[in-house]
């Protein structure tokens, strides 16, 4: 298959005029880690951001980074690093659950919209965003907000691109707002609670005002563990940790530092979850819901294993990827408790048979279909993609 | 400021429109008398004025979604109104429109602690958001000065922000889900008590699209644990540029305190006058930064902070050391924009700039008031840019209004120019409509406009706003 590697904004530009103006659609590529999210494109030539890349703008005193969208996320991360700064919204690594290689880019991240634990108290990938510029399915290259905290200049088109899977646009630039990396961080850790328990547990901590930052439990059934993340000043986090500790009952114990960062890594990138065959499944619904959803499914006869973040509120099935993979008594969990499922791992045969995405309802299809059909006219970014 | 000319054909049709919403939503729903109208013909930009043709407030999704049908078969441009609080027109009529207010909206209707939501009508308050939780200890974070009396429909509307927005980010990181009527008059459900959205982000871009794309009737929102306590610390600086450079010391060494407020010499005169809160009088700037926790907490981020202020040679370093003092801290801060009103009439700036430039643009902004020989004062959110320049001139002076809004072009063009932005919280209106040209290129606008396009093919609802114009002229003929 052609590859189309454009060297910059302009160049992108016109290779993306060029496919429109001959009908050619494009399968676009980053570092193709998340190749397999979504669902299967058919597309005649591939689209590279790989020579979009490279860092335009990084302001530590105004938390301020502008990156082009081939820009490799751990080349993005060593640059926060050596000012002690982060991206807030903790990206997950897809590699290890989808089996993939390649070196993930930020034009991944932010079209997927990937967040990870940290999500919960300093928001989603599309909340960290300041503005986006983006070469539309016309071939225009197009801006969007800016690289200043607060904007409400216009619509906000920065959110509409994040997470739309290259259907809208071809990323070219990003700005993020960015955050000073904790001083400290600790996690509570409390095993063998059981689901129920456990995601109580972290509810009652994201209740208190203690900035929990972190709130998952691996594993379902009796046992499991149940993780707390603390983050921030030193004194800060001993003080919170003790605090914590009193209102939670017995059998909890704190590990810090690398310990603790090495918990989170693991619940980002859904460690639990990689080496195991069959479909993954992502769902999202209210927090106290988690635990009822994973027996709801149970009692529907669909076997399957459950691991909680957010505090519950995000769900990580592993189902038999036979039939629909359990697409249809998790669908009808998401509909009766108001939420939305994922396929994200399922062999391409599956994504293209299986409604990858949760169904709208026929109001926002449309919406949908006419955002894209504005974008993208012809219908050669990623088609098929989000929907058939 | 240019409005379209109105549609004499719909003001025609007054009798027979005013007979149908009447007939939809009662006649306690519908204002039609000329001097009942007078209350609706500008919101807080009070330079632009227009009685509307009608206005109608509903007290439920289903009224909403029966004024619309009525307004949509007349082709009667609607403009939506949350409590009128806009700063930026946007909420001004023309001749021939509907105003549809959601004042009577206001009902808290789910409040969920265990999973830290809340459910209400859209035309609710946004300090009574926070009231309805705050026993239970949790809060509502966006907190625009005028949220006694601004509803949640404008804060979504305008995608608000507040002083404490550097730490809880702005309405849009705090929305959950909506009820959207569109123009079509369909009723669709947008997000939810769970995180993130299943398609595309339809919630992220109807949240500050100023009530172009649909007309948002309930909300959910992420509630918040209250903060164990909060304590200020004030410091007055020997010039704004020399505070401005703190604010950009302070946000590069680790901490993110909840608030960095930001006064200069004319402002913190004119509100010491007004509220006494014991603010220096020599100094030519000062700082208001507030750190949040428990006792100790607070004192481990107020140390970094002063020792950061103290290698700006500060003239005044105050640390509040009790509530009284915290409270009389932040009285003169909240009176701020009041108190400027006594020095005659003024013009509220919003433009956002990177903090690094905030002393670039201070200085700019001085040069730029006195080539025009007109005042300005700042008072603004500086952790997060959001510059607040208030222009003061008289209004009974012949050209001076003018002026005025000539320098506050200048002044955002400035802010644009340094790598900022038109608007941080206000919204564009029709305010700032004919700037936009200056912040983006004719293919940005057309994207944007056909975003709305989809929502509302017919361009009924407030459409004269946001774009210029020129711009829009062809898509709101209709």
């Amino acid at each position: 298959m052609t590859v189309l590697t454009p060297r910059d904004e302009a160049d992108l530009a016109e290779a993306v005029a060029e496919a429109a103006g001959a009908g050619t659609p494009l399968e676009i590529r980053g570092g193709g880690s998340r190749a397999g999210l979504g669902r299967p494109v058919q597309a005649e030539a591939t689209l590279s951001t790989a020579g979009l890349s490279g860092i335009t703008l990084y302001e530590p005193g105004a938390l301020t980074l502008v990156v082009k969208a081939g820009t490799k996320v751990a080349e993005i991360e060593a640059a926060l690093v050596a000012e002690g700064q982060m991206l807030p919204f903790e990206p997950m690594d897809h590699r290890a659950l989808l089996g993939t290689e390649g070196e993930p880019t930020i034009g991944g991240v932010v079209a997927c919209g990937v967040s990870g634990p940290r999500r919960i108290q300093a928001g989603a990938c599309r909340d960290a965003m300041l503005g986006v510029r983006f070469v539309n399915g016309r071939g225009e290259a197009i801006k969007s907000g800016g690289r200043v905290m607060k904007n409400v200049t216009g619509y906000d088109l920065v959110k509409l691109i994040c997470g739309s899977y290259g259907t809208l646009g071809v990323l070219s630039e990003i700005s993020f707002k960015v955050l000073p990396k904790p001083e400290a961080e600790a996690t509570l850790v409390r095993e063998g609670l059981g689901a129920a328990a456990g995601v109580a547990a972290l509810n009652l901590a994201l209740g208190s005002p203690f900035g929990i930052t972190g709130a998952a439990h691996l594993g379902g059934g009796a046992g499991g563990r149940t993780l707390l993340r603390i983050e921030g000043l030193t004194g800060s986090v001993g003080y919170r940790t003790g605090q914590l500790l009193g209102r939670l009952g017995t059998g909890w114990e704190a590990v810090s530092g690398a310990e603790s960062a090495a918990l989170w890594r693991e619940v980002r990138d859904v460690a639990r979850f990689a080496g195991r065959d069959g479909a993954v499944w992502r769902v999202s619904v209210k927090p106290a819901d988690g635990p009822v959803l994973s027996e709801n499914l149970s009692t529907a006869g669909l076997d399957h294993a459950a691991l909680y973040d957010w505090g519950g509120g995000l769900i990580w099935l592993s189902t038999a990827e036979t039939g629909d993979a359990g697409a249809g008594p998790i669908r009808r969990q998401t509909a009766a408790l108001g939420g939305h499922a994922t396929l994200v791992r399922a062999s391409a045969a599956t994504r293209a048979a299986v409604e990858v995405f949760e169904p709208e309802p026929a109001t926002l299809a449309r919406i949908a279909a006419g955002l894209r059909a504005k974008f993208d006219p012809a219908g050669i970014l990623n088609p098929g993609r989000m929907r058939g | 400021m240019e409005m379209p000319v109105p549609d004499r054909m719909i003001i025609d049709q007054k009798a027979t429109l005013v007979a149908r919403l009447v007939q939809a939503l009662g006649a306690d729903g519908v204002i039609h008398a000329a001097e009942e109208l007078r209350a609706y013909e500008c919101d807080a930009l009070t330079a632009y004025r227009c009685p509307p043709l009608a206005v109608v407030l509903p007290r439920t999704t289903a009224e909403v979604v029966a004024a619309i049908r009525v307004c949509a078969d007349m082709g009667a441009p609607i403009v939506p109104r949350g409590a009128g609080t806009s700063l930026s027109g946007g909420s001004l009529p023309t001749a021939d429109s509907v105003i549809l207010g959601v004042s009577r909206m206001n009902q808290v209707l789910e409040i969920d602690t265990a999973n830290r939501f809340i459910r209400v009508q859209a035309g609710i308050t946004n300090l009574a958001v926070t009231g309805a939780v705050e026993a239970q200890g949790f809060f509502y974070a966006p907190d625009p000065s005028s949220q006694l009396a601004c509803a949640i429909a404008g804060n979504i509307a305008m995608n608000s922000g507040g002083a404490h927005c550097l730490k809880y980010g702005v309405t849009t990181n705090n929305l959950l889900g909506v009820t959207l009527v569109t123009a079509a008059g369909e009723v669709v459900e947008i997000g939810g008590a769970h995180l993130d959205p299943a398609g595309y982000d339809l919630l992220g871009v109807i949240c500050g699209s100023e009530g172009q794309l649909g007309i948002v009737t309930e909300a959910t929102l992420r509630i918040l644990a209250s903060p164990e306590g909060a304590r200020p610390v004030l410091i007055g600086f020997a010039s704004s540029e020399v505070a401005g450079a703190c604010v950009a010391d302070i946000i590069r060494s680790g901490v993110i305190p909840v608030a960095i407020e930001f006064m200069d010499k004319l402002c913190i005169h004119a509100t010491e006058a007004h509220a006494k809160a014991g603010y220096p009088m020599d100094v030519e700037a000062l700082l208001i930064v507030e750190a949040e926790g428990s006792e100790a907490e607070i004192e481990e981020q107020l140390a970094c902070i002063k020792e950061v202020a103290n290698r700006h040679n500060p003239m005044v370093l105050r640390e509040s050391t009790s509530e009284a003092e915290s409270a009389a801290i932040w009285l003169g801060r909240k009176s701020a924009f009041g108190a400027m009103g006594q020095l005659g009439d003024y013009i509220c700036l919003d433009g956002v700039v990177p903090v690094s430039a905030l002393p670039e643009v201070l200085r700019g902004t001085a040069e730029l008031a006195a080539s025009y020989g007109l005042r300005v004062a700042n008072v603004f959110h500086a952790g997060d840019g959001n510059m607040h320049p208030l222009i003061i001139f008289d209004a009974n002076r012949p050209g001076e209004l003018e002026q005025a809004e000539a320098l506050g072009a200048d002044i955002l063009r400035l802010c644009v120019d340094v790598g900022g932005c038109l608007s941080g919280e206000h919204g564009v209106g029709v305010e700032k409509r004919e700037l936009m040209g200056h912040q983006f290129n004719a293919a940005d606008l057309v994207q944007q406009m056909e975003v709305k396009d989809v929502f509302d093919p017919g361009w009924l609802l407030n459409p004269a706003k946001v774009f210029p114009l020129a711009a829009s002229e062809s898509r709101r003929g209709g």
